[in-house]
């Protein structure tokens, strides 16, 4: 809560300091008087710090003022987008998860192996890649030359393809390099021992006992790599024209469209914040001594 | 001396090549920067059938040498993400030392600080900030700055707060070294190993970062040959003049890559416990 007032008064302040809206907005041979009217109509002629007061009892109503590109309540516009950013985010997730955990299992269990040092690179690799440059590469490949997948836009399952991959081959390789250590520690404890001791199969051994142990640190990773992946997903959303918030916030700078850009930072701040507490949430269940701790 | 350069590593070499490259640029560019070249428009690098030695990568819209641009930016991108680097080091260290020796309201502030930079999607922070306040240079290293010294603060409080703990510390306050004294004599040299493989890393993450800033268009701002903003450029390209964004690419992963790699290499050789595992 603190660190989301701390987030608005920061914003408001650029967005105050970056010059007057009178001026950027209406055309340049617009009268004083009409600036000021303009002024007057969304209450930029108060003093700052009752804007800011006026502003934030609004936005805790819910109200982020009106767009000055569409004249519509901002949250609105804000919110039509949603959906495009979750989707992107949450395939990405996904693919990163489904890709990065195996393969840093499969590389903990062959540890030194060649499929291990292949991991690896592949790891060290995905961390260097830019996601933007990945982006054009693959636009380049799998849409240009071989045409197997459309150039960019919204609509279907082929569209989301190659931004969620760029988007989350960065997550994999992380979650990669991760898994791959946590198993490396896990599989040396005592429980695994007893596991094989008593005869259970290798799979069993390790993706219940060794996996099971490993998966808090990976899941903290994911929480706190959220933000990095919706900060991506502003950039891969305009690589591939993704009508998401992140090419709804660029659009909003460009058209200075402040309440916009304020509204969608905040709401993806807001989200963000939301999503690591109901990790919190689940650590418990996934470590039953978490809860005895709080408690 | 083995293990010197082992620490080094190829990394370490690539880094060190990126660097020499950089400031060696305008001795080893073909051309200079304010080259137009119309007649020699989008003309394609020399393993192509077209491609000619004049302009080995091939040039971009405006016939401007792309060999000679990746060169340049490589100034820009080094620069920029290694004056960042440099001063979030100094910033974050010195509050790093102030948040674990001091302890009390001074280390709950500022770790609150941290918490509150670390609770927001950074890079969007860094777009609304630059989208603000107009792109510089000036402003780009401040933002990047913004989001590094919160990794050192954070390193440096755990070791100094593991350092003050052992006996040549106490030793030194029994022989009645003042708190200056202790801190910078005793806990500071702790500190550097850790600040040194943290910077490798942070500066293949600042490089990342302002290339993507730079693609944007909230980076670098053009005519400043910069890779991400020549990525940016050739974007409409790429079905046509695939080169134009696929070679700064190239340098921003090579570089990017030396930069991990020399991280990986110096965490190893600093920490004995790592040694051996790979």
């Amino acid at each position: 809560m603190v660190a989301l007032l701390g987030v608005t008064c920061v914003a408001f302040l650029l967005v105050s300091l970056s010059g007057d809206p009178a001026f950027i907005l209406l055309p340049p041979d617009a009268g004083a008087e009409q600036r000021a009217a303009f002024r007057h109509l969304y209450g930029l002629d108060r003093p700052l710090p009752v804007q800011y007061a006026s502003y934030v009892s609004h936005v805790a109503r819910g109200d982020f003022g009106r767009s000055f590109a569409f004249g519509r309540p901002a949250i609105e516009v804000v919110l039509e987008r949603v959906p495009a950013t979750l989707l992107l985010t949450a395939t990405a997730v996904a693919l990163g998860v489904a890709i990065g955990i195996p393969a840093g299992v499969v590389a903990a269990v062959r540890a030194g192996t060649l499929g291990d040092r292949a991991v690896m690179a592949m790891v060290l690799l995905g961390q260097s890649v830019p996601t933007f440059w990945l982006g054009l590469l693959m636009i380049r490949i799998f849409a240009v030359n071989l045409r197997w997948l459309p150039v960019s836009g919204y609509g279907g399952v082929l569209n989301l393809v190659m931004p969620a991959l760029a988007l989350g081959l960065y997550l994999a390789a992380l979650l990669a390099r991760l898994t791959r250590s946590e198993m490396l520690e896990a599989l040396a404890q005592d429980y695994v021992r007893t596991a094989r001791a008593k005869g259970l199969s290798e799979r069993a051994v390790t993706v219940v006992h060794a996996l099971k142990n490993a998966l808090l640190p990976i899941v903290t990773l994911i929480g706190l790599q959220l933000g990095a992946l919706l900060g991506g997903a502003v950039v891969t959303e305009t690589v591939f024209a993704w009508p998401g918030v992140g090419t709804l916030i660029l659009d909003a700078i460009l058209r200075k469209d402040y309440p916009v850009l304020l509204a969608a930072v905040e709401l993806v701040a807001a989200g963000f914040i939301v999503i690591n507490m109901s990790l919190d949430l689940l650590y418990g269940y996934l470590d039953p001594r978490l809860r005895l701790a709080r408690t | 001396m083995r293990r010197a350069w082992r620490a080094i590593g190829v990394g370490g070499g690539v880094v060190t090549a990126v660097v020499l490259v950089a400031a060696l640029a305008p001795l080893l560019a073909p051309h200079g920067l304010g080259g137009f070249d119309l007649a020699h428009r989008l003309a394609p690098p020399i393993w192509s059938e077209r491609g000619e030695w004049n302009h080995p990568l091939g040039t971009d819209t405006l016939g401007r040498d792309i060999l000679s641009r990746v060169l340049f930016g490589a100034r820009t991108s080094l620069g920029v993400a290694g004056a960042a680097v440099v001063l979030a080091a100094v910033l974050g260290i010195v509050l790093g030392l102030l948040s674990g020796y001091a302890g009390s309201w001074a280390d709950a502030l500022i770790m609150r600080l941290a918490d509150v930079q670390l609770s927001f999607p950074y890079l969007l922070l860094a777009i609304a900030v630059m989208a603000l306040l107009r792109p510089s240079l000036l402003n780009l290293v401040i933002v990047l700055v913004l989001r590094s010294w919160v990794v050192y603060a954070r390193l440096i409080r755990v070791v100094t707060l593991s350092a003050k703990e052992r006996e040549f510390v106490m030793a030194a306050r029994a022989v009645g070294s003042g708190a200056a004294r202790i801190l910078f004599r005793h806990i500071a040299p702790n500190v550097v190993g850790p600040a040194i493989v943290v910077s490798t890393f942070q500066l293949a993450e600042l490089i990342i970062v302002e290339s993507s800033l730079s693609f944007l268009g909230l980076g670098v701002q053009p005519p400043t040959p910069s890779w991400g903003g020549m990525i940016s450029e050739g974007r409409e390209y790429v079905g046509t003049a695939w080169w134009l964004s696929a070679i700064p690419g190239l340098a921003i992963v090579v570089t990017v890559l030396g930069a991990n790699l020399f991280g990986d290499s110096l965490r190893r050789s600093l920490d004995p416990r790592l040694r051996g595992v790979s």
